[in-house]
C-alpha cells in the first residue's frame, strides 16, 4: 500500500549545529525518487527523517512536518517504531544480521515483532519476499546457511528482502549501491524497478547515472560551503532535472562543473 | 669515525636486543618454575580418584587418605552464588553503558566501575563484614564470600561486557530500528546474539577471577574440613581456604615422630605439603581451563 | 532445507491490490512502554554500582569512626598497634606496605617494559601473540598460590641475594634484622612476578600503537632497531608505561594473600627501615587479625585501616586512569 510523502519546511540540527534547512518536497506514492547532491548537502540525512532513523544519533532534532498519506509522523502521539514498520529502509553497506541464518535474517522484523506468526506463515512471507527481492533463487537451497555467508551484492538484496518482508508502504534506501562492483549495482538497480509497482522508493545515490536510470523524479540538495547546512535547491521529473534544469547549481552539478 | 660510530651503534642495538631478549625470558622463568613446582608436587594427589571423590573429615595431617571434594563443592558453591548476581547486574549495567549512557549519571556510573575495579580484596571483604556482620549481626558464612566477590566480579563483567558491545557495529542496530523493532528488543535479540560469545569470554575470565579469591575467606567464613554444602550456615571449605589451612598445618609436621609395633620411634610422615600442592594444582587447572575456554570463546567472537 | 518452505501459487507477489488503502497506524502500540521500562531496568542496574561504592565507603568511614575517637595514639603517626589497648598507629603497616610494593615496582617494571618490547618489536609475528597469552596467564593464577610457591620455593633461593645485598648493611634498606625468609624483601618479589603481566599488557597495548608513519620515518634515517625504539615506540609508549605502573602498583598495594602468608611478623621492638625485616601491610594484617574483630571498637580500627588502603588504591588507580586518558587523548 505505496503513500505519499510529503515533507514541510523541514529543518534538522545536530545539537547547535543546522544540517538541513528549509526542505519542502513531495513524493508521489509508487514511484521511485532520487536524492542527489554533493557530499555533505543533507540528502541521506532528510531520508533519514522519513521514518525518524536520524533520532538514533544523540542530539538530533528536527522541525518542520513530514507527511504520510497526510498523516504527521513527527505529532506527538506518534510511535516511532511504528513509523520505522510502516517505512523501511536499506543502508549503504548490506549488514545482514551475523547471528542469523538467510531464512532468519528476512523472518528476522516478523519474528522480532509481538505477533505470532505460524511457521507456514513465516515460510510464506520468507518466500515472498526472497522472490520480490530477486534472491531466491541463489538461495533456495541454503536458507539455513548464515547470511554473511553470501556475496555483497546478494546480502544487499537480502537486506532489501528483510526489508520488505515486514510489508512497508514505502522504502528508504541510503546509496544501497555505493558498495557494490557493477553487476550487483545492475541487479539491484532492476529489483528498484519491479519494486516500485508496490511501494513508495527515495533513493539517496551519488551516481547521477544511477538516479537518471532508476527514478522518475529526482531532488537535488546542495549547501553553499562547509559548515552551512544544506538546502533543496529544485526537485521534478528526472527527465526534466536532467535535461532541463532550472537552477543554475543544478546544472553545474549534473554538468560535472561542480566537485 | 664513521666506522667507530658504526661499531658503537650496532653494539648498543646487539646489546637492546640481548637485553630485552633477556628481559621476555625472565619474564617467562616464575610462570614456568611455579607451574612445575606446583604440577610436580601436586600430580600424585590428583591422580587418585579418592582425591575427587572424599573430603578431609576426620583426616589428622598424619593421617593418608582424603580428598578435596568439600573444598571443591565449596568454591564451586561460592562462585555460582557470586556470579549469579554478578553476571546479570554487569550485563545490564554493560548495556546501560554502551546504549543509553549519556549524560552525567552514565559518567558517574563509569566512575563507579572505575572505582570498584581498584578495590582490593581485602576491602571487599571488611565491607561485607561490615555490613553483615558488624552491622547486621549475622553469622560467618559462604554466602557472605559469595557478596564480597561480586565486588571484586561486577567491575570486570561490566568492562567486558562494554567492550563486546561496543563491537557490535551500529549497522546492525540501525539495521534492526528500521524493520521496526523496538531498541529492548533490538538490544536482546541482536546486540547481545551478536556479542555472545564475547560476553562469555567476560563471564568466564571473571569467574576465573574470583575462583583463587582467598581474602574474603580469611574473614568472612571459617574452615570446614568436611563436607558442608549449605552456603548459609556454617563453616564451609573451598579450595583457597584449603591450601591456607594445609599451610597452618605445614609447621605442625616438621620433626614429628611416632611409635611403630615394636616401640621404635619413626618419623612421621606429614600429608599437609601434598595436600597444599595437590589443592594449589587442582585450583590452577580449574582456573587456566576457564581462561582457555575464555580464550577460545573470545576467538571465536573475532571471526 | 527448502523442502520447509511450503507455498502453493508459484506467483511471488501478489497483484496489486484494487481494495482501498487501509489507514495508517502509527500511534504507540506499547513498545515505547516496555523501551521505558527496560531503559529504567538498566539504569537502576547502574544505579546499583554507585550505591554499592558509596555504601563501601560509606560504611567503611561509618563504622571506623567510633574507633578513631577512641585512639589513645595518632592514627597516621603513630606506630603502636594495640587493639585491645586502644592504640591504632599505622605507621608500620604504610611503611610495609609502600616498600613491598617499591620493591616490586622496582623489579617488574623494566623487566615488563622489556617483555613488552620483545612481544611488540621482537618476536616474529606468529610467536607475539600465543607468548603474549602466556605472559597473560600469569595473572591469572590465584595469589594464593603465588603465597605458597614465594615463600616454600622462592623465598630459600632468595637468601643469596639478600645476603649479597646485606653486606652493604651500613645502607638502612639493608640492614641486616636477623631473618632468614619471609622479608619485605622476599614479598616485594613475589609481588614483582605478580603484577608483571598487568604493566606488560598496558605497555603492549600502547606500544602496538605506535604509529606506523613515525616507525618507518625513524627507519627511514637508517636508525638501527634500538634507536628506532628509543625514537618512536619509548616516547609514544611513555603515558601507557607509567599508567600500566600505576595499576601495578594499585595491585600491589592492596595484595593480601601472598604476603599474608609470606611476610613474618616482626616482634614489637624500634623500628627498622631494612627490606630484609618481616613485616605486615594494611591487608596481610587485617587478614590476619580476623580473630581480633570481637568488639566494634576493635573491629572499627581493621575497618580503618582497610580505609586507609580504600583510599591509597583509590588514588594511585585514580591517577593511573588520568594518566591513561590524557594519553589517549594526546
Amino acid at each position: 500500500m505505496a503513500r505519499r510523502i510529503e515533507i514541510k519546511d523541514l529543518d534538522i540540527h545536530y545539537g547547535r549545529f543546522c544540517a538541513v534547512r528549509g526542505v519542502t518536497l513531495s513524493v508521489p506514492a509508487r514511484s521511485v525518487t532520487a536524492f542527489i547532491g554533493p557530499s555533505g548537502c543533507g540528502k541521506s540525512s532528510v531520508l533519514r527523517t522519513l521514518n525518524r532513523m536520524h533520532e538514533v544519533v544523540p542530539g538530533a532534532r528536527v522541525e518542520g512536518n513530514v507527511l504520510l498519506d497526510g498523516e504527521d509522523i513527527y505529532a506527538r502521539d506518534i510511535d516511532p517504531v511504528a513509523v520505522r514498520r510502516t517505512v523501511g529502509m536499506v543502508f549503504q553497506r548490506p549488514n545482514p544480521f551475523p547471528t542469523m541464518s538467510i531464512y532468519d535474517n528476512v523472518a528476522a522484523g516478523l519474528k522480532l515483532d509481538k505477533r505470532r506468526l505460524k511457521r507456514s506463515e513465516l515460510d510464506d512471507v520468507v518466500l515472498r519476499s526472497l522472490r520480490a527481492a530477486n534472491l531466491w533463487d541463489e538461495v533456495r537451497d541454503r536458507l539455513h546457511k548464515p547470511g554473511a555467508s553470501l556475496s555483497g551484492g546478494q546480502q544487499q538484496r537480502l537486506c532489501i528482502a528483510r526489508a520488505i518482508a515486514v510489508e512497508p508502504d514505502v522504502l528508504l534506501m541510503d546509496e544501497p549501491c555505493s558498495a557494490l562492483d557493477p553487476i550487483s549495482t545492475l541487479a539491484i538497480e532492476d529489483l528498484i524497478g519491479s519494486l516500485k509497482e508496490r511501494y513508495t522508493i527515495v533513493i539517496v545515490t551519488h551516481n547521477m547515472q544511477q538516479a537518471a536510470r532508476v527514478s522518475d523524479r529526482t531532488a537535488f540538495f546542495t549547501l553553499a560551503g562547509v559548515g552551512q547546512p544544506g538546502e533543496l535547491v529544485e526537485d521534478g521529473d528526472t527527465q526534466q532535472i536532467f535535461g532541463n534544469p532550472r537552477d543554475r547549481r543544478t546544472e553545474d552539478y549534473i554538468s560535472g562543473r561542480f566537485g | 669515525m664513521n666506522a667507530t660510530l658504526g661499531a658503537r651503534r650496532r653494539a648498543a642495538d646487539r646489546t637492546a636486543t640481548v637485553l630485552i631478549t633477556g628481559c621476555f625470558l625472565l619474564g617467562l622463568v616464575p610462570l614456568v618454575w611455579l607451574l612445575y613446582t606446583v604440577a610436580s608436587k601436586g600430580w600424585h594427589m590428583v591422580v587418585t580418584s579418592e582425591w575427587w571423590l572424599q573430603s578431609q573429615r576426620g583426616v589428622g595431617f598424619r593421617d593418608p587418605g582424603g580428598g578435596a571434594l568439600h573444598a571443591i563443592v565449596g568454591t564451586a558453591e561460592q562462585v555460582a552464588l557470586c556470579a549469579a548476581i554478578s553476571v546479570p547486574v554487569g550485563l545490564l549495567v554493560g548495556v546501560y553503558l554502551v546504549e543509553y549512557g549519556r549524560g552525567t549519571f552514565a559518567r558517574v556510573t563509569s566512575f563507579a566501575v572505575d572505582v570498584l575495579t581498584g578495590i582490593p580484596s581485602i576491602v571487599a571483604a571488611l565491607f561485607v563484614y561490615a555490613v553483615a556482620i558488624t552491622t547486621l549481626g549475622g553469622q560467618r558464612a559462604g554466602w557472605l564470600v559469595s557478596l564480597a566477590l561480586v565486588v571484586l566480579m561486577l567491575p570486570v563483567i561490566v568492562r567486558s561486557t562494554e567492550e563486546m558491545l561496543r563491537l557490535v557495529p551500529d549497522e546492525l542496530r540501525e539495521a534492526s530500528y528500521a524493520l521496526g523493532v523496538p531498541k529492548w528488543k533490538t538490544v536482546v535479540k541482536v546486540v547481545v546474539p551478536t556479542a555472545f560469545s564475547g560476553l562469555v569470554t567476560g563471564v568466564l575470565l571473571g569467574v576465573a577471577r574470583v575462583a583463587g579469591e582467598t581474602a574474603p575467606l580469611l574473614i568472612l567464613v571459617g574452615y570446614a574440613s568436611g563436607m558442608n554444602t549449605d552456603l548459609f550456615a556454617g563453616f564451609q571449605a573451598s579450595l583457597p581456604g584449603m591450601i591456607n589451612d594445609q599451610f597452618v598445618n605445614l609447621g605442625s609436621g616438621g620433626q614429628a615422630y611416632g611409635l611403630d609395633a615394636n616401640g621404635n620411634r619413626v618419623p612421621i610422615h606429614n600429608f599437609a605439603p601434598d595436600r597444599l600442592w595437590g589443592a594449589a594444582l587442582t585450583l590452577i587447572v580449574i582456573v587456566l581451563v576457564l581462561n582457555l575456554v575464555a580464550r577460545l570463546a573470545g576467538r571465536r567472537a573475532r571471526t | 532445507m527448502a523442502a520447509r518452505v511450503r507455498v502453493a501459487a508459484p506467483e511471488a507477489a501478489p497483484a496489486p491490490d484494487p481494495a482501498p488503502v487501509p489507514p495508517l497506524r502509527l500511534t504507540g502500540s506499547g513498545t515505547a512502554r516496555a523501551d521505558r521500562l527496560f531503559a529504567a531496568v538498566t539504569r537502576g542496574a547502574g544505579g546499583f554500582v554507585v550505591v554499592l561504592v558509596l555504601l563501601v565507603a560509606g560504611f567503611l568511614a561509618v563504622k571506623a569512626a567510633p574507633a578513631l575517637r577512641v585512639d589513645r595514639v595518632n592514627f597516621l603517626t603513630s606506630r603502636t598497634w594495640d587493639v585491645a589497648g586502644h592504640r591504632f598507629g599505622i605507621v608500620d603497616m604504610l611503611w610495609a606496605t609502600v616498600t613491598v610494593s617499591a620493591v616490586a615496582m622496582v623489579i617488574a617494571l623494566p623487566l615488563a617494559v622489556g617483555v613488552a618490547l620483545f612481544i611488540t618489536q621482537y618476536a616474529p609475528r606468529r610467536l607475539a601473540r600465543p607468548v603474549a597469552h602466556v605472559v597473560d596467564l600469569l595473572a591469572a593464577i590465584p595469589s594464593i598460590v603465588y603465597g605458597i610457591w614465594g615463600i616454600l620455593v622462592l623465598a630459600p633461593l632468595l637468601r643469596p641475594v639478600q645476603d649479597a645485598l646485606g653486606s652493604a648493611h651500613w645502607i638502612p634498606l639493608f640492614g641486616n634484622e636477623g631473618y632468614s625468609t619471609g622479608t619485605i624483601f622476599d614479598g616485594g618479589v613475589v609481588l614483582a612476578v605478580m603484577i608483571l603481566p598487568i604493566i606488560t599488557a598496558v605497555a603492549r597495548d600502547v606500544f602496538e600503537r605506535t604509529p606506523v608513519a613515525h616507525l618507518e620515518a625513524a627507519r627511514a634515517l637508517g636508525a638501527t632497531r634500538w634507536e628506532t625504539i628509543r625514537l618512536t615506540v619509548l616516547p609514544h609508549g611513555r603515558s601507557g608505561i607509567v599508567s600500566g605502573a600505576m595499576l601495578g602498583l594499585g595491585r600491589a598495594l592492596g595484595e593480601t594473600v601472598a604476603l599474608y602468608l609470606i611476610l613474618s611478623k616482626p616482634p614489637a621492638g624500634p623500628f627498622s627501615p631494612s627490606l630484609f625485616a618481616g613485616g605486615e601491610t594494611f591487608a596481610s594484617k587485617i587478614a590476619s587479625n580476623a580473630a581480633e574483630f570481637s568488639t566494634p571498637t576493635q573491629t572499627g580500627a581493621y575497618l580503618a585501616a582497610g580505609l586507609v588502603l580504600f583510599a591509597l588504591t583509590f588514588v594511585v588507580n585514580a591517577v593511573a586512569r588520568w594518566i591513561a586518558r590524557r594519553g589517549d587523548a594526546a
